[in-house]
């Protein structure tokens, strides 16, 4: 199942230079094993230690927020589009 | 790096979070390690040796008198935004029931009529540093207001993107200045991620994303100009509202680095923060006991402070819990109301979020969290000529009458004893 994933600047090191990447995974969090995979130490930026998502990052699957979902358990299927963007303030 | 900031007091950016170092460019988030907020680290020696009292009081009648706290190289961009009355509540102090109430209204602030002037004479001033034409900005109205006002001023391409529901005052106060206007179809929270993948592709200085740290710091004269204004003094409890809750920490922030300075003698100041109930995240999370932040979809009359994954919630939070005040929300009804209990008893005319934060003052003087002996101080940032839709229906009519004294004669009357039906009903 392929989904496309929006990578934000700060992370782009990571792919390449790419702002968008295509991975295979069935969850947010298959999602977010599945990119360490392809691109070694990318994890360690996204989750904490305990492998949950850092709270100044929102992630959103199809332009709704995770929390708004099933977190990090959200299930993924093919053609979906997964954003990765950190937090900012404003009004 | 330490080169080209010798004329200034400000070294570098660290992370909030982690305390990870960066140098002072055009970033906001902790990118090589936690993904925390970036903050402007000073030279406090350097400003203690700077500024005094006097120094300050010499200074443009403006917030670049504290521009030695302020993260800028060279000159600023002046507008003449700041040092907005701060008034002696007396009339609402009593309706309350407060002995010692002031307003400091950030409604009457220049060039656009709300607290964002400060943040973004600031950020454009540090846009302008690091190379940037093409000024941006993801806003709730009042934000998008001021960079178009001050880009305009400052001769900067400048492109906002907004909600497409906001109200007509707000988007013509942003199109009158010749902008490019993008009013997007969604929430602000919606708004805001496409302009972070906007920023990440168009090289564009966004006052709220990439210029967070310099931009957000603006803020802190809210608290400065209370501090010398209140004659060199703190106040014992502060009543702002809350939308990203930015503000708020650095109203905080302010009050800390005078203290640090030794500018101000320390003492306990009670921060309490106001939301309205339809877009209530920082409210609930406060009331639940929870120190993170479950976003929600706003509902409210309020836009401005309309947020509803605010990134400086749990800090927010922190402060409130520390310093014993309180966060609470009020209805849409209770904001109308204190929209119009400002304007009656002190000549305020706030818009929707200082409506909020006036309900939420009441709120807390009835529930007893404010003390009637404390010295309060409740922050009015926006102006209500600019969200009349808000309240158009809720405020009297004018009577309509013929240029003859008979008419007027018989509309006198009845106003008298319509005044009359009014107070016998409140008494």
């Amino acid at each position: 199942m392929a989904v496309q994933v929006l990578i934000p600047t700060p992370l782009q090191k990571f792919t390449n230079d790419q702002a968008s990447v295509s991975v295979d995974a069935s969850s947010v969090d298959a999602l977010l094993q599945a990119l360490d995979v392809c691109f070694p130490g990318i994890l360690g930026r996204l989750c904490d230690e305990n492998g949950k998502l850092r709270r100044f990052l929102n992630v959103y699957v199809n332009s709704e927020d995770i929390r708004f979902l099933d977190n990090q358990t959200t299930a993924l299927t093919d053609g979906d589009e997964v954003s990765i963007v950190p937090a900012v303030a404003g009004g | 790096m330490t080169a080209t900031l010798s004329r200034s007091t400000f070294i570098g950016l660290r992370c909030k979070e982690c305390g990870h170092a960066y140098p002072a460019g055009a970033r906001h988030v902790c990118e090589d390690v936690c993904f925390g907020p970036l903050e402007v680290v000073y030279d406090y020696d350097a400003i203690r040796s700077r500024v005094s009292r006097a120094t300050i009081e010499a200074g443009p009648i403006s917030i670049w008198r504290y521009r030695d706290f302020l993260p800028i190289e060279g000159d600023p961009i002046d507008v003449g935004t700041g040092f907005t009355p701060l008034l002696k509540a007396n009339r609402l102090a009593q309706r309350l029931g407060l002995k010692s109430l002031y307003i400091k209204n950030d409604g009457v602030n220049m060039p656009t009529l709300s607290f964002k002037d400060r943040v973004v004479s600031v950020a454009l001033t540090r846009a302008r540093e690091l190379g940037f034409t093409t000024v941006s900005c993801a806003s709730t109205g009042n934000l998008a207001n001021s960079t178009a006002a001050i880009a305009a001023y400052a001769g900067l391409e400048c492109c906002v993107f907004i909600p497409s529901d906001l109200e007509l005052g707000k988007v013509l106060g942003t199109l009158v200045y010749n902008p490019t206007l993008m009013a997007v179809k969604g929430n602000y929270d919606q708004v805001n991620r496409l302009c972070s993948e906007v920023a990440n592709t168009y090289g564009w200085g966004f006052v709220n994303i990439n210029l967070r740290p310099y931009y957000s710091e603006g803020s802190k004269t809210l608290g400065y100009e209370v501090i010398e204004q209140l004659g060199w003094q703190l106040p014992d409890h502060i009543v702002a509202p809350l939308a990203s809750g930015s503000l708020f920490t650095k109203i905080r922030k302010g009050f800390d680095e005078f203290i640090k300075v030794g500018l101000v003698e320390e003492k306990p100041v009670r921060f309490s923060g106001a939301q309205a109930e339809g877009c209530s995240p920082i409210a609930q999370a406060f009331a639940e006991g929870r120190d993170f932040i479950k976003p929600v979809k706003p509902n409210t009359i309020a836009k401005s402070i309309a947020i509803g994954n605010p990134a400086d919630g749990p800090y927010a939070i922190d402060i409130a819990r520390r310093t014993g005040g309180s966060i609470a929300a009020v209805t849409d009804a209770e904001i109308i109301d204190g929209i119009k209990l400002l304007a009656e008893t002190e000549g305020v005319f706030t818009e929707t979020a200082g409506g909020t934060t006036i309900a939420v003052l009441k709120k807390l003087v009835q529930q007893g969290k404010i003390d009637p002996e404390e010295t309060t101080v409740a922050y009015i940032t926006g102006n209500g000529l600019k969200t009349t839709e808000a309240i158009a229906a809720s405020i009297g009519e004018p009577f309509l009458i013929e240029a003859q004294l008979d008419s007027f004669n018989a509309a006198w009357k009845r106003s008298q004893s319509q005044q009359q039906a009014t107070s016998g009903h409140v008494a």
